[in-house]
């Protein structure tokens, strides 16, 4: 069993007589990337301040980084770094002054100081603007500096929330790319976003926060399967194909409006080529043909969507 | 090292921010020190005339009133300066920068005091060029000994202690910095009805307690004194006094409202 870097049992959080996080569990072992995801509002910055020591729990057995949250919140700190919504950066001051007043504050001895800023400087590609007052940044250079000066003290424990909310795709890019390094030197990444994608590309585990609980948890994969909706897609111009295909392939779902059927499917080449080879046997062409495979979004709608039942009965996979 | 040491270098770094960005935004401290050296040169230049008739019973020339405005105008400056600790703290707790602070394994009270030593050291700068321009228009102490004048040092750094305490307290309660400076604001103008500019005994009998029982008039009272050798009186230990309640209040107020956590 590998260690626990965040645990949380029962985390409960109100602020007046409205509940945010409605007793929750969380756990991340150690060297992973799990991700908080949710919409807006649904109490994921709430968790991240609370894990974070920035605000307290109402109820709930915290540990992080093997520390009691409520005994010993000064140990906790010491264990992790915070990038937080907002820019938690000094913009009166130099990106370098930035980087070293973290140092200062990591206590480090001033040439290593020195030598972490310039490298994390480096890392960051933030050289050229070193020497510049961050106030002058553009919004993806104050998100890299942010996330430097989280890096200074070598926190073992990392909370990102919504650490590419903002940045345009490129900056994005750059930012998974820098969290995937970061796990691969053995540092545990809790991630919160409300891009589905971002989850999928990153997480090891996924919990979707709705109404202040945990809706679904578990890898990408694990959420995909909890909703079905592999299929592939139909669409005919003329009507009279549209209604052979129709008797001519089994188990379609029609859509008479858009002339479109719906054929349950895994999108492998095999199924592929048997709906194919059913079509021309039956001297029918398509207009057009999209495989849909599940993504994250449908899980998301599913669970997070009013409509729905939000709380799909599975049970909790163990933690590995 | 010890906890003690590990906190004095959190203070340490935290005023080093703060003076840097004074250094590097001087422009702030400067607008602030513009209001008492306005007020200096225009009550003496302008009104000193008629003012120096006012004061003394009748018949003191410029010099004297002078003599007489410039410990009051001393007291405006920290009031003044001040006013850019209340703004600065505002902006600051603004910013994501100070919850980085809070997850971090620092002093937990390393921010608030790097403000409030770096604007002490802001306000003693302050004094010596407001000093500066009284002396070069011809403020001359009385025969003050050396330790008169180190008392009236020691008075000067207390007073800035006390009214940094109650702008950073302002700053802290203050959702921007518009709203800080709009409310230290009084710490302006209480000198005004004070007796910088004319003694409170020639003010109209129904102001006079407001301009006698606030903290501005005992303390310029008492520098009057040990700068020009007038009367002190009891003023010395009620300027004290003030100083030590506001600089208590001011820090209960501000630390409550730091601990109260993230707005």
């Amino acid at each position: 069993m590998t260690n626990l870097a965040i645990a949380a049992h029962g985390l409960r959080k109100s602020y007046g007589d409205k509940t945010v996080l409605d007793g929750i569990d969380l756990t991340v072992p150690e060297g992973t990337i799990f991700s908080l995801l949710g919409p807006n509002g649904a109490g994921k910055t709430t968790a991240v301040k609370i894990l974070s020591t920035l605000i307290t729990a109402d109820a709930g057995d915290l540990h992080v980084g093997g520390h009691d949250l409520a005994a010993d919140p000064q140990a906790v700190r010491a264990a992790i770094g915070v990038t937080g919504q907002f820019s938690a950066v000094d913009g009166l001051i130099t990106g370098e002054e930035n980087m070293l007043l973290m140092a200062d504050l990591h206590h480090l001895p001033k040439h290593e100081g020195q030598r972490t800023a310039a490298e994390l400087l480096e890392r960051f590609d933030l050289v050229d603007a070193a020497q510049k007052p961050a106030s002058t940044y553009s919004g993806g250079m104050k998100r890299r500096l942010d996330i430097a000066m989280t890096l200074v003290g070598g926190p073992r424990i990392i909370f990102l929330d919504e650490p590419t909310t903002g940045l345009d795709p490129r900056s994005r890019h750059n930012m998974w790319q820098i969290i995937r390094e970061l796990v691969a030197d053995g540092v545990t990444v809790f991630l919160t976003t409300q891009y589905l994608e971002e989850a999928d590309e990153l997480a090891d585990r996924i919990a979707v926060l709705n109404n202040g609980k945990i809706a679904a948890e578990g890898t990408a994969e694990k959420l995909k399967r909890l909703i079905p909706g592999g299929h592939v897609r139909l669409r005919f111009a003329d009507p009279a194909a549209y209604q052979s295909a129709a008797s001519a392939l089994r188990e379609v779902t029609r859509d008479d409006e858009a002339l479109a059927l719906q054929i349950p499917s895994d999108g492998t080449q095999r199924e592929l080529r048997s709906i194919l080879d059913r079509l021309d046997s039956a001297g029918i062409e398509a207009d057009e043909l999209t495989v849909h495979t599940p993504d994250l979004d449908d899980v998301f709608f599913a669970l997070t969507g009013s409509t729905v039942p939000s709380q799909p009965n599975e049970p909790k996979e163990a933690v590995r | 090292m010890s906890s003690l040491s590990l906190a004095a270098r959190d203070w340490s770094t935290m005023l080093r921010r703060n003076l840097l960005h004074a250094r590097r935004y001087p422009s702030l401290t400067l607008n602030l020190l513009l209001t008492p050296v306005m007020l200096l040169l225009l009550f003496v230049y302008i009104f000193g005339d008629v003012m120096s008739a006012g004061i003394g019973g009748g018949g003191a020339d410029r010099s004297e009133y002078i003599a007489y405005i410039v410990p009051g105008i001393l007291m405006m400056t920290i009031g003044s300066t001040v006013i850019g600790a209340a703004v600065s703290v505002s902006t600051d707790m603004a910013e994501g920068l100070i919850a980085r602070f809070r997850t971090m394994a620092i002093h937990r009270g390393s921010v608030i005091i790097g403000h409030v030593v770096g604007s002490v050291l802001q306000v003693l700068a302050s004094l010596v060029l407001v000093g500066a321009v009284a002396v070069a228009i011809g403020f001359r102490s009385t025969g003050a000994t050396a330790v008169e004048w180190l008392a009236a040092f020691g008075l000067l750094a207390l007073f800035a202690l006390a009214l940094t305490w109650i702008a950073v307290g302002m700053g802290m309660a203050s959702p921007n910095a518009e709203a800080a400076s709009n409310m230290a604001m009084p710490l302006i103008l209480l000198p005004l009805i004070s007796s910088a500019f004319i003694p409170a005994d020639t003010m109209p009998g129904w102001f006079q307690p407001i301009a006698e029982y606030q903290p501005f008039t005992p303390a310029i009272e008492t520098l009057r004194g040990l700068l020009l050798g007038t009367e002190i009186g009891n003023n010395w230990w009620i300027a004290i006094a003030w100083c030590v309640g506001l600089s208590a209040l001011g820090y209960r107020w501000s630390m409550a409202l730091f601990n109260r956590g993230p707005k």
